[in-house]
């Protein structure tokens, strides 16, 4: 096979690269942080014991971990606007899907997190006369938040790569910016190999990181 | 001591104690009392509802029915509803010491962090002052010099001494001891024990819920022995150990004999 490669074709709109590259970032660091935040007040309701707050909770994380994240994004940008009578931008209807199914996600980790802290340490909290506010504060999040970060982190890695799903409702993030590079250059080989080691060059310190945390955990 | 003491008043007394879980009966009717500084000591078969007795003391479990007075504070149980919650019952539980079998101690905080958490978090206790009685309490239990270190550097009698120690700094009215030397390796029973000695010749008002029965013999004012969620025998503890009336109590304690745990007493 003799293909030749001509990279510097490819990369020579610098300029669009690192504009899908910051799409791919600002989409990433957004929606995981929206997702924590939901996942703190989900995960936190949750642990109480009132069941019309922690049915449709359920229901919430439920929906979004068991379906398709590229259904929930077209769901939102396609149907849902039939429902409401106007439609969303595209960028917040990918931003939305991004955010809640995130926001599943971390609403199981911190549920986890704190169930994880044993019943002995809430007793003996408990004991010495703290309440649940005291407990949470001072005994069970210290410790349960140290167990929470390698699944967070890990759950941050693969979320950045979903946000190529953009690509479906035509944000410009990096896959979208690259679907049209290779329509406009004819040369998907040379544009989504470059695409791949840019996700590549993002993540692999980001799970280099998450196995250092892992190890430390355990200690 | 049971009954009706019209002498004095206890510190503590429980009257016609009842705890079921679900159908099953844990506790079914107790009845006890404890004087100021005296060390009440309860034995008796697994599963005899003696640990869920001082759970129920200590409301960590609430009871089914029945009363329980800690000093000047009576309440009542089973009268539909939570008898004590929220901060009344945080309140009322700072007043009284536990100390537990896995020692439970707060794994993120050094030895020292872990006896000021309670006067500096529940109690306000200004930091400094904390720190002083916390330092004064370790090395009381005998670990000067441990201040810093964590729970997973001590050893299982060390860290049940933190837990001894954490417990005595809210100063509580009473202090509970369920089965404290039952998870550690035997030579490292003895030092918690002489803990635990040296309050009650301190006169500190103790219920200790124990399997060592010749530390029971050697300590307690005061045994009862529990058997199947009832006191089914009680007195001064040279009559109890040594010359039980009730033959479930000779049965219980004849394994004891046969294991040569009496004759190490004293």
């Amino acid at each position: 096979m003799h293909y030749h490669w001509d990279l510097a074709m490819v990369l020579a709109d610098t300029d669009r690269w690192w504009h899908g590259i910051g799409i791919t970032l600002l989409y990433s660091v957004a929606t995981v942080a929206g997702g924590i935040v939901i996942g703190v007040f989900c995960g936190l309701a949750l642990l109480g014991q009132k069941r019309w707050i922690t049915l449709p909770l359920e229901g919430y994380v439920e929906i979004f971990r068991c379906t398709p994240l590229l259904i929930q994004i077209v769901w939102f940008y396609y149907a849902l606007p039939i429902l409401l009578n106007f439609s969303l931008p595209a960028w917040l209807a990918a931003g939305l899907g991004l955010t809640l199914y995130m926001g599943a996600f971390c609403t199981e980790i911190f549920r986890a997190g704190v169930m994880s802290i044993g019943r002995g340490q809430w007793q003996a909290g408990r004991a010495l006369g703290m309440t649940y506010a005291q407990l949470m504060r001072r005994i069970v999040l210290p410790q349960a938040v140290r167990r929470m970060i390698p699944p967070l982190v890990n759950q941050s890695i693969t979320q950045l790569k979903n946000t190529a799903l953009l690509y479906v409702v035509a944000v410009p993030d990096l896959m979208y910016t690259s679907s049209i590079i290779t329509a406009e250059t004819y040369r998907p080989l040379e544009v989504y190999t470059s695409a791949a080691a840019i996700y590549f060059i993002m993540l692999y310190p980001l799970t280099l990181f998450a196995k250092r945390l892992e190890t430390r955990v355990d200690r | 001591m049971t009954g009706n003491d019209t002498r004095h008043r206890p510190m503590v007394e429980v009257t016609d104690l009842v705890k079921n879980y679900g159908s099953v009966p844990a506790v079914r009717g107790v009845s006890l009392g404890v004087a100021r500084g005296e060390v009440v000591v309860l034995i008796g078969p697994s599963g005899c509802g003696k640990s869920t007795l001082l759970r129920c003391v200590h409301l960590l479990e609430e009871p089914t029915s029945g009363t329980i007075r800690v000093g000047a504070q009576e309440i009542s149980f089973g009268g539909g509803g939570k008898a004590l919650a929220g901060r009344r019952l945080a309140a009322y539980r700072s007043r009284i010491g536990m100390v537990f079998q896995h020692f439970e101690l707060f794994p993120h905080m050094t030895a020292l962090q872990n006896v000021m958490e309670g006067p500096v978090t529940v109690k306000r206790i200004d930091r400094r002052a904390a720190s002083e009685l916390g330092r004064g309490l370790l090395a009381n239990v005998g670990l000067a010099g441990k201040e810093e270190s964590y729970p997973a550097q001590l050893s299982g009698g060390q860290a049940q001494r933190v837990a001894i120690a954490r417990a005595l700094a809210m100063s509580p009215e009473v202090m509970l001891f369920d089965e404290v030397t039952s998870a550690l390796d035997p030579e490292l029973v003895g030092e918690v024990l002489a803990v635990m000695r040296q309050l009650g010749e301190d006169g500190t008002t103790m219920i200790v819920v124990t399997h060592e029965i010749a530390f029971a013999r050697d300590i307690a004012d005061h045994v009862l022995f529990m058997d199947a969620g009832v006191i089914a025998e009680h007195g001064p503890a040279d009559e109890v150990l040594a010359r039980p009336a009730n033959p479930r109590t000779r049965a219980f304690l004849s394994r004891f004999h046969h294991a040569g745990a009496l004759r190490s007493a004293g």
